[in-house]
């Protein structure tokens, strides 16, 4: 699949929503855990080595489950391939919590979600549409069910 | 920029195919090193998640400028192209987030441009088959941001949290701090939409302003139902948040004695509103008036809150 990486490689130089230096383990078999700068941009997990400026590569987080693993760990998977999984080890049981939480929200499908049940909630309180206000109310992205291909 | 393929990087000194990072990375400009999970990419652009838009375009080739014709899928800030509608994998993918979609003068009809704000990207051309899918297509590429789509999620999730502790349906009024007037940004013009522009949301209206607001400019108490502004951190935008226009007051430091708000009316129907879920349109009263010491609490609150508020502007002045 083409892609275009200077996009990428833009993306990864973008302000984080969160950073950090982890273990990180690739779901190759013998594949050991290695210091790696962890970013998350937008749904995007990059993983730089350490000293370098460009990523060794990125995560797109669409359709994957972050799961907790043992003390100070955590797994992300994608849905395709469960057994496939990417662990990260912590420094400690706090940090480690905040990416589960950090990276279960930080997909675009996760955000769809919630912008629904919120315009919904509101909906039902208000018996207005907060989105009509914007002029987006329409807008197949914030429907329900929108088209399938 | 040339589009890069994941299977086989070839190092553009050797010309070798490498299966993996060339460890001469920095002084070997043409390999690729980035991963990306192809597989999963795949995945997503073919299942049955709901896609944003779908249809044929024209894409226009990098180096000459030939169409071709191909299957898009819009999903998230991800655009996908396949050869064909039913091709079970994507040829390529475009990934939206940061940029900006311009009709375009190209000799095509119909067509339209992704630029990217780095001056080496590529900017891809691609041509609709129709006016009515050109426009469909532009406006659901511009909004296809996950900032975007963010920026939307916050303002509702502020909205309903304010609604939860405030009047559903009645305008919201703002108690104005002199300290603490925050300009947060409407939601405004959207960088990523050249095209389309998100309008701001409605100006509060300045009817419902607070009538006790002396002119030595402090915070004062607000008389009004429905006050959001607690201390318990629940309200994200803060004591006082995007500005309705009410000019924020001159620096008194004085709070006289003012006294404490008046209890709203109770509705007769109050009686059964209990608890601080969704404040149905019947009842104007706080959440769970029916004891008086959680009227009590609930009072009690933006007192500290105020309390802590004068104190604070009391003590920057004396700096």
């Amino acid at each position: 699949m083409r892609y275009s990486e200077r996009e990428l490689l833009s993306l990864s130089r973008q302000p984080a929503e969160k950073a950090a230096e982890i273990l990180m383990r690739l779901p190759k078999k013998g594949s050991v855990l290695k210091k790696r700068l962890v970013k998350l941009v937008v749904n995007f997990l990059f993983y730089f080595r350490t000293d370098e400026a460009e990523p060794i590569g990125a995560l797109l987080l669409e359709h994957c489950r972050i799961a907790k693993e043992e003390v100070n760990v955590f797994s992300i998977s994608f849905i395709e391939e469960p057994d496939r999984k990417y662990c990260f080890e912590c420094d400690s049981e706090e940090q480690c919590q905040e990416w589960v939480e950090a990276l279960r929200r930080a997909s675009y499908e996760f955000m769809r979600r919630s912008l629904i049940f919120y315009r919904n909630e509101i909906q039902k309180m208000t018996g207005k549409d907060p989105l009509e206000q914007y002029g987006i109310s329409e807008e197949a992205r914030f429907q329900l069910g929108t088209h399938k291909q | 920029m040339r589009e890069t393929r994941l299977s086989s990087p070839r190092c553009a000194r050797s010309g070798r195919e490498r299966r993996r990072p060339c460890r001469r990375r920095w002084t070997c400009p043409g390999l690729r090193a980035m991963k990306l999970n192809e597989r999963s990419l795949a995945f997503y652009a073919t299942c049955d998640s709901p896609a944003d838009n779908a249809g044929f375009l024209y894409k226009k080739g990098e180096r000459n400028t030939a169409y071709h014709k191909r299957w898009f899928v819009l999903k998230g800030n991800m655009l996908f192209y396949f050869e064909e509608k039913d091709s079970r994998e994507p040829v390529g993918v475009i990934i939206l987030e940061g940029c900006t979609v311009e009709l375009c003068e190209a000799a095509e009809e119909f067509a339209f441009a992704i630029k990217f704000g780095c001056a080496k990207s590529r900017t891809y051309i691609l041509a609709a088959e129709s006016q009515a899918a050109m426009e469909s297509w532009v406006k659901s590429l511009s909004r296809a941001s996950f900032d975007y789509m963010r920026l939307v999620v916050k303002e509702l999730e502020k909205q309903l949290e304010e609604m939860q502790w405030g009047l559903p349906g009645c305008r919201r009024v703002h108690r104005r701090s002199p300290i603490y007037r925050k300009s947060k940004p409407a939601l405004g013009p959207d960088p990523a939409a050249v095209a389309v522009e998100l309008p701001p949301p409605r100006e509060k209206p300045p009817g419902l302003s607070c009538p006790s607001l002396k002119e030595n400019g402090c915070a004062v108490w607000n008389n009004t139902p429905g006050m959001k502004d607690l201390p318990d951190g629940g309200v994200p935008g803060g004591p006082a948040d995007s500005g309705s226009g009410k000019p924020a007051v001159g620096s008194g430091c004085e709070v006289g004695p003012k006294p404490p708000p008046l209890p709203p009316r109770r509705h007769a129907s109050s009686g059964n509103s209990r608890g601080t879920g969704p404040v149905a349109a019947e009842s104007c009263v706080c959440p769970g008036t029916t004891s008086f010491s959680r009227l009590h609490d609930w009072y009690g609150r933006e007192i500290i809150q105020l309390r802590r508020e004068w104190l604070e502007s009391h003590r920057s002045h004396q700096l």
